[in-house]
């Protein structure tokens, strides 16, 4: 399982790549922004994508909307971990197909929870 | 001719009272028939409006060299010079909480990484050991298995201390490093002041600007800027007090599952 991490925090990466590796999951990637993220999508083989929402250059948002947009990539789970709280952005992220919300600050738990019903879902 | 009923603040009541009466005179003028008169009372109508423009132009001038005064960006003398800095430091202190915040949250995250395996050894070691020592007890072992046991626990004994020290040691350094919210707090609340301060003293500007237009008769069409919830707001401020937000998530969660996610 292989995964990338999309955030322009570098501490915020680490946590989640932190996080990550205590559910199992170490075999990660990082980029900092949707500009170096779809690139890497698009080469690498990643079975999970796990995004910050608001960063500059391409935001997380825009990410996924490419993301399933690309003909390759469309069927990529997408986890968003962002401080956006907006219900309008909520409802938007889940119009283009996010497949989970995860609002900062947030829990190791509710982290687990989330990651898990997607994997259960996508069997 | 009171202030109270025509509010033309920033005409002087002189201005207003000698508006007043030349109008009343164009008035009898135009109605009796006197036009050459009325061409003249409408030169001098026009006259002291223009005067009266010449005296709040001065006066706001004052006034705005007054409030560009109190920004403290005339960098003439040493003191001001200072505060100059203040000003163009803000930004500096700013870049600096984010590097201290940074330093804080990597330290931490460093010293959490080198424990957490520290903490895993010592409970896989403790869990082996548990399992023969129940072995031990219901006497399933053999002589040579236990003089192995022994020495193991000995060997655990020692490393026990140790390992409890270094996490010990790494705990108390993840407490010092919490010490960045002292110092960025306090570079916070200077740089707020300093915000606060520049707001007072742009207020003063807007008013007197507001002035300018009321005389002129200017009105501005401002266009009204949105945020951007595509490109994202980042975190909400006061969540809980506002109805477009959700306040954590179980609100998110809510929200999903009453579209059917």
């Amino acid at each position: 399982m292989k995964i990338l991490i999309v955030d322009d925090f570098s501490t915020m990466r680490r946590i989640i790549k932190n996080l990550m590796r205590d559910l199992g999951f170490t075999n990660t990637d990082e980029a900092d922004d949707g500009n170096t993220a779809l690139p890497m999508l698009r080469s690498g083989k990643y079975d999970f994508l796990v995004t910050d929402w608001n960063m500059p250059g391409m935001s997380g948002f825009d990410l996924l909307k490419a993301v399933r947009a690309d003909e390759n990539l469309k069927n990529l789970p997408v986890l968003m971990v962002t401080a956006e709280a907006k219900r309008d952005q909520i409802v938007a992220a889940a119009q283009a197909g996010v497949n989970g919300y995860v609002v900062k600050p947030f829990t190791a738990a509710v982290l687990k929870e989330k990651i898990e019903k997607i994997f259960e879902r996508i069997q | 001719m009171s202030d109270s009923k025509h509010p033309h603040r920033g005409l002087d009541p002189e201005v207003t009272e000698k508006l007043q009466q030349q109008t009343s005179e164009l008035v009898e003028s135009v109605n009796s028939g006197d036009f050459a008169r009325a061409m003249a009372v409408i030169n001098e109508l026009s006259e002291v409006r223009d005067q009266g423009l010449y005296r709040e132009v001065g006066r706001l001038t004052r006034s705005l060299h007054e409030a560009i005064r109190n920004f403290q960006i005339d960098a003439r003398s040493a003191e001001q010079k200072e505060v100059l800095s203040k000003m163009t430091d803000a930004s500096d202190r700013l870049a600096y909480v984010v590097q201290m915040t940074g330093q804080a949250a990597n330290r931490t995250m460093d010293l959490v990484e080198e424990s957490m395996p520290v903490a895993h050894a010592m409970r896989d070691e403790a869990e082996i050991l548990r399992d023969e020592w129940q072995r031990l007890r219901r006497r399933e072992m053999e002589p040579a298995e236990f003089r192995e046991l022994y020495a193991r626990i000995d060997t655990f004994f020692g490393s026990l201390s140790e390992d409890s020290d270094s996490l010990y040691k790494n705990l108390s350094e993840i407490l010092l490093a919490q010490d960045f919210q002292d110092l960025t707090g306090q570079v916070i609340q200077k740089v707020t002041a300093l915000v606060k301060e520049v707001e007072d003293n742009l207020l003063g500007l807007v008013v007197m600007a507001s002035h300018v237009d009321q005389l002129t008769g200017t009105v501005h069409q401002i266009e009204e800027k949105e945020e951007s919830a595509e490109k994202g707001v980042g975190p909400q401020i006061k969540a809980a007090e506002r109805e477009d937000v959700v306040s954590g998530q179980d609100g998110v969660d809510d929200l999903l599952s009453s579209l059917g996610f």
